[in-house]
């Protein structure tokens, strides 16, 4: 399958990010169609599209919108959740770094379609570089007219708030983000209310991830029977792929969702030199592994729910045979005890004990019975938790065990550092330890 | 089984059956309102789901996890504190679902890990939520076998709240508690995963008058008070009902005491009052109960008291009242049970003979005896906490429910968030008017007659909807025409009326016709049919009933003057009233004077017979809130050896051949068989306002803080420690005016007070100070009280003073 680079079809323009760049390649006629279009219209076109939510998940987008109570008197709000903070995923941020004006597009349309007066982008404070473009596209936005009062004389007003945050994994939680921009302290909040009635300052809020939004100009622009010729009938159009891990050419590969991992890893450079594919996650490391013998899969969200996987955010880690499987999961682990944001028990100390469990295996400690253990912590957490942290933390351990048990069994003697050697997996040592050469 | 169609239930109060909803838990048929929580409609059942973060009067956050339970049709289990009731539910608790059973029994596996488990040492053992849910629904051992994690403990979250951040399971009840109820939101959840503890901002006290709430609702042991941590065991307690003697707000009590000795306080569940809720005087201030104490009766001997029997100081007692002849007066403070005052309104009537009496042993006046015979006695209950519940606006007047009656200020908060409308006519928009979002109708303290009289149309047209309330407080005896002018507004708008004192006792001593002109229940004295009614009660001939007599300060100006010569006092502060010192000398000139009290007092220094009577536990009485809602308590303790002011008196009056019965319940029954008044009332009161003569440069802003020098609170130093602060508040404008100086030095006939200064919302013109707080006791220092003119300077003060170092 061939790869259709769409929002990555021009980032070898360095000028892409500037208003200037952007509009050379097109940028803002879909704007200019959409205002003179009907709001709900374009709810129908995005609908129409199929088009799912990048944030990993993949619930309908149209869907989503046409949950937001219209005519209600309340003001409504756009929030961009550019919190990227799963591990193993990097495709919003580049998104942002390189081609910020999509987004900011798409934030303007949508806005439109929801009728959002005021949308905020949030977005990880740890990537300055991504925050700065997206501010920067903002204030060149707002200079040509593009975001403020009355854009382009349609008589649709939107102001776009560019907010940082302070370094929380739960902010991606979509209600921990609002609790976060309103000021609080970010954890999830209960639901009922569903931020489409009640989000935002208590106002009819939509909240998408980045990639999606960056999706709507497109799709806007050349209608949905050309999104839909991507893709397959219930993953619709085209996906931005981040490949890393053991590969030659780790980076980013906007194909249509149905790709497979082999073909992506064909892109990506194929292996390093003297290595295969031990295990790969397709989204981020809340998804469960899956194998070499799954690399001809195609890339979306059913076939991946039925492997027993997720496809999360399309972010494929590859793993080669130098990994250890224990060691992999505790870090995972380690990060989400991290990133637990305490409010519910099952995670906040399911989270604490799997790890300390873990660690023990890591350094060849672990015991036959603490397997079993694990696998009931695991499933005290998963469908218990408050929110998908702790469903996502409940994760690792069983995909792993799925087809790697041997491993652990062997963590009960042996150190993982014992039966894998750390530094033949590094890759900047690769040189050194594998002795091949980037091609 | 159907719970709401039960034939035996009166149609009053029952839900329609369209808003009704049919779910089956564990097999059991029930019908319930719409929006139901499972866990409440299980409890109607009698099903006890595990909860910890739960808490029926606090909104659910479904944090804990430990009440999952299975919904048939729901993929995952589902808390049953958050789920509302939809129609055909089935849900299957732990009993019936092994879903659910395993769900649970695995949260409270993870409740435990890090949990030290120190049982055998902590004040929550054998009382304990986490204990006893982790006995039914936890599994027999943990599989944990890490390590804890750990933090320095205890850390104090106030002067009086420490808290134990590794018993702590954050459940969040204590801080929703704090944001949600008290509205004091300075205890938060601090950090995350296991590291999340709970805390306040660096170094800045949980600043709350209910901060004790919260020990009683963590349902672990991490949250303990300074004053009980450490002193006992529950399952040593004696636990016996009570009903706080502290305020008018009327807390239901749970008093626990271990050999003899009360060790703590506790908020007790009356829906209709408090709640589950008290305030921190109430829950804290209860040591002064057991020290200080007046032991034996005294009697007077060449100059010097000395410890009498109770024979010889009754008799002695007996020929100084006879000497007096009907020249005889009874002055009670505000903190008598209703039984106790009713005892002395009697007292007064049938033995001495005289109408001369007052329960107002603070700043009063002939309007305000008059405004309250009138308007408030005989009609209990006839403005209550629900109406303020559901009332569209509230109008305070001369009244900080904060610290003045502060269930009142927790009610109307909730109310406020229903949409309640507070209006204040106050010289100070203070904290507890920011809670209630108020509108502030800003008024020179002393100017509240005219502020009534000229009030926004807007205000008095909210005042005419239906379930409108009016608030007045105590201090609108202070201001002269301000209870008229309530009067004429209420008659006017027909809003609801309440007065709300500040002390236990007043509203029943009003109720028991502790005061002059009134008999028990309203019952004006010059009314010949309630004469007769109260005379045929008693078992006299109403014409031996007296002629109204004398309150207030024309009472002490006859103590003086020695139209009176005997007098009869019963717990009265001298300090509590502005011209305390009058009364002093008053009592100095007297003949004779009897003092009944539980604590030494200037008062009971200069009498000549001095009884010892007993305080709230050790005997039964009621305390009548601000509604007029009688509540009743039983001694604590039975076996205390202590006398009842009733019971004081009674031997009094057999010792003076008048003997009636003092035993609490026969009074309460008595008092009952008397019955309400149909009859004609006082005149309502028309005073008019007084202007000011004097141009003053200030005028003196005061009230009483909730937490303060008041002798009740003695022997608890966490509690005091957890006053604010006593500074002085003015306005920005005049603070400027003065070179914005640290501090000010306000000067009164008597004497001056020096405090650090405050810029607040106060009215331009004004000064607040805490009427009697560490370093600032109006009375004393200054000789004046609320709306005098003082003078009012900048001050250096010495660093530690100026930064609010006060002790």
């Amino acid at each position: 399958m061939k790869l259709t680079p769409v929002i990555t079809e021009f980032w070898d323009d360095p000028q892409l990010y500037t208003l200037d760049g952007y509009r050379r390649h097109g940028g803002y006629q879909a704007l200019a169609k959409a205002l003179k279009s009907d709001p709900d219209s374009i709810i129908t076109t995005v609908k129409d599209s199929g088009l799912r939510g990048r944030g990993g998940a993949g619930f309908p987008t149209g869907l989503k919108w046409s949950f937001v109570p219209q005519n209600d008197g309340k003001p409504h709000y756009l929030v961009v959740n550019a919190d990227e903070s799963e591990p193993g995923a990097c495709k919003d941020i580049p998104i942002m770094i390189a081609n910020p004006h999509a987004l900011l597009e798409g934030v303007i349309i949508t806005s439109y379609a929801i009728r959002a007066n005021h949308a905020f982008i949030y977005i990880r404070g740890e990537v300055p570089q991504a925050i700065r473009k997206v501010a920067y596209a903002v204030q060149q936005a707002r200079e040509a007219g593009l975001i403020g009062k009355n854009i382009q004389g349609s008589g649709f007003d939107l102001e776009v708030t560019v907010h940082a945050g302070a370094g929380a994994y739960i902010c991606g939680e979509e209600t921990a983000l609002l609790d976060s921009l309103e000021g609080y302290r970010g954890q999830p909040r209960l639901k009922p209310p569903f931020p489409a009635v009640a989000g935002l300052y208590a106002s009819p809020t939509v909240i998408n991830n980045v990639e999606t939004i960056a999706n709507i100009p497109y799709i806007v622009d050349r209608g949905v029977e050309w999104f839909r010729q991507f893709g397959t009938e219930k993953s619709p159009g085209f996906k931005v792929f981040a490949v890393s891990g053991h590969v030659k050419r780790p980076g980013i590969y906007e194909a249509p969702l149905g790709i497979t991992m082999r073909e992506l890893l064909d892109y990506a450079g194929g292996m390093r030199d003297g290595s295969e594919v031990k295990f790969w996650i397709p989204g981020g490391s809340s998804v469960p592994m899956l194998t070499a013998e799954h690399l001809d899969l195609p890339l979306t969200y059913e076939a991946m729910t039925d492997a027993g996987t997720m496809l999360g955010t399309g972010t494929p880690m590859v793993f080669d045979q130098t990994v250890s499987v224990v060691k992999a999961v505790t870090r995972w682990l380690e990060f989400y005890k991290h990133e637990s944001c305490g409010k519910c028990t099952p995670c906040r100390e399911g989270t604490y004990w799997i790890t300390g469990v873990l660690e023990k295996f890591e350094h060849g400690h672990g015991s036959e019975p603490e397997l079993d253990t694990l696998h009931t912590l695991c499933g005290q957490i998963s469908g218990r938790s408050f929110c998908a942290l702790g469903d996502a933390a409940a994760t690792p351990y069983p995909g792993a065990m799925k087809y790697f048990a041997d491993e652990f069994r062997a963590a009960t003697h042996t150190s993982a550092d014992s039966q894998f050697d750390p530094t033949r997996s590094y890759v900047f040592s690769e040189a050194v330890t594998v002795g091949a050469a980037h091609s | 089984m159907t719970i709401t169609n039960d034939p035996q239930t009166s149609n009053a109060g029952v839900t329609p059956a369209q808003d009704l909803v049919n779910i089956v838990i564990d097999g059991v048929e029930m019908s319930v309102p719409k929006g139901t929580l499972v866990i409440r409609a299980a409890e109607q059942i009698g099903i006890e789901i595990p909860r910890f973060c739960d808490h029926p009067l606090l909104t659910p956050v479904a944090a804990c996890r430990a009440c999952l339970i299975e919904i048939d049709g729901v993929p995952k289990p589902q808390p049953a504190c958050a789920q509302t009731v939809s129609d055909g539910m089935n849900i299957k608790t732990q009993h019936s679902s092994e879903v659910a059973r395993i769900a649970q029994e695995g949260v409270m596996e993870f409740l435990l890990v890090n949990h030290p488990l120190d049982c055998p040492i902590c004040d929550k053992g054998g009382e304990c939520p986490l204990q006893n849910q982790a006995m039914s629904v936890g599994r027999p051992e943990s599989r944990f076998e890490g390590e804890k994690r750990t933090f320095p403990k205890p850390i104090n979250v106030n002067a009086q709240i420490l808290l134990d951040r590794e018993r702590c399971v954050s459940c969040a009840r204590c801080t929703r508690f704090a944001e949600e109820i008290a509205g004091d939101p300075s205890l938060e959840l601090l950090e995350r995963g296991a590291q999340q503890q709970v805390g306040t901002a660096d170094d800045q006290p949980f600043d709350s008058y209910y901060s004790g709430n919260t020990v009683q609702i963590c349902p672990v042991g991490a949250l303990t008070s300074s004053s009980y941590r450490f002193r006992s065991r529950p399952f040593d307690l004696v636990s016996v009902p009570t009903t706080c003697e502290h305020c008018a707000s009327g807390c239901s009590l749970r008093t626990d005491f271990r050999r003899g000795v009360v060790t703590r306080r506790l908020a007790w569940d009356d829906p209709e009052v408090n709640q589950e809720w008290n305030c921190d005087k109430g829950r804290f201030a209860f040591a002064y109960q057991s020290s200080g104490r007046i032991e034996l009766p005294l009697v007077r001997e060449n100059g010097e008291l000395r410890p009498a029997s109770w024979p010889e100081a009754m008799s002695i007692a007996a020929e100084g009242l006879a000497a007096a002849g009907k020249a005889t007066g009874v002055l009670i403070g505000g903190r008598s049970t209703l039984e106790d005052a009713y005892a002395y309104s009697k007292f007064a009537r049938v033995v001495l003979k005289t109408d001369n009496i007052d329960f107002r042993a603070r700043a009063n006046s002939p309007e305000e005896a008059q405004f309250l015979s009138a308007h408030i006695a005989g009609r209990t209950l006839s403005t209550t906490y629900r109406d303020l519940d559901s009332a569209s606006a509230v109008l305070l007047v001369t009244f900080e429910p904060e610290d003045e009656s502060p269930i009142v200020l927790l009610r109307l908060r909730a109310a406020v968030k229903n949409g309640t409308k507070v209006h204040t006519i106050a010289p100070v928009y203070s904290l507890g008017s920011e809670k209630l979002s108020a509108n502030w109708i800003e008024c020179a303290p002393g100017a509240e007659t005219e502020a009534l009289r000229n009030l926004d149309p807007a205000v008095k047209n909210a005042l005419t909807q239906p379930g409108a309330v009016v608030l007045v407080g105590e201090r609108a005896a202070s201001v002269p025409g301000a209870l008229s002018a309530i009067a004429a507004l209420v008659s006017e708008t027909q809003a609801k009326l309440a007065w709300i004192p500040r002390r236990a006792g007043e509203r029943g001593a009003l109720e028991a016709g502790a005061l002059a002109g009134l008999l028990p229940s309203g019952r004006p004295i010059s009314d010949e049919t309630a004469r007769q009614e109260v005379a045929a009660a008693w078992g006299v001939d109403s014409q031996s009933l007296p002629q109204p007599g004398l309150s207030g300060s024309e009472l002490i100006e006859a103590i003086a003057s020695k139209k009176i010569t005997a007098l009869v006092t019963g717990g009265v502060e001298a300090s509590d009233l502005p011209n305390g010192a009058d009364l002093l000398n008053a009592i100095d000139s007297a003949n004779f004077v009897i003092a009944l009290g539980t604590h030494h007092s200037a008062i009971t220094e200069r009498a000549d017979v001095v009884f010892p009577v007993a305080v709230v536990t050790e005997k039964a009485g009621t305390f009548m809130d601000w509604e007029g809602r009688a509540k009743p308590f039983g001694a604590a303790f039975r076996e205390a050896l202590t006398i009842s002011d009733a019971g004081v008196l009674a031997m009094l009056a057999s010792a003076c051949g008048q003997p009636f019965v003092g035993e609490t319940r026969a009074l309460r029954s008595e008092l009952a068989s008397l019955g309400g008044w149909k009859g004609g009332r006082v005149a309502t009161p028309t005073t008019p306002a007084v202007s000011a003569t004097e141009a003053a440069r200030f005028r003196l802003a005061t009230w009483r803080q909730l937490l303060d020098s008041g002798v009740m609170q003695e022997g608890e130093p966490h509690l005091a420690a957890t006053a604010r602060p006593s500074v002085a508040r003015m306005s920005d404008t005049d603070h400027v005016a003065m070179g914005a100086p640290g501090a000010v030095t306000v000067t009164g006939p008597a004497g001056t007070i020096t405090l650090p200064v405050e810029v607040a919302p106060v009215v331009i013109g004004s000064i607040w100070l805490p009427m009697n707080s560490p370093e600032s006791h109006i009375y004393e220092q200054l000789g004046c009280g609320y709306g005098d003119s003082v003078e009012v300077n900048a001050t250096n003060m010495s660093t530690n003073m100026a930064t609010g170092g006060i002790a």
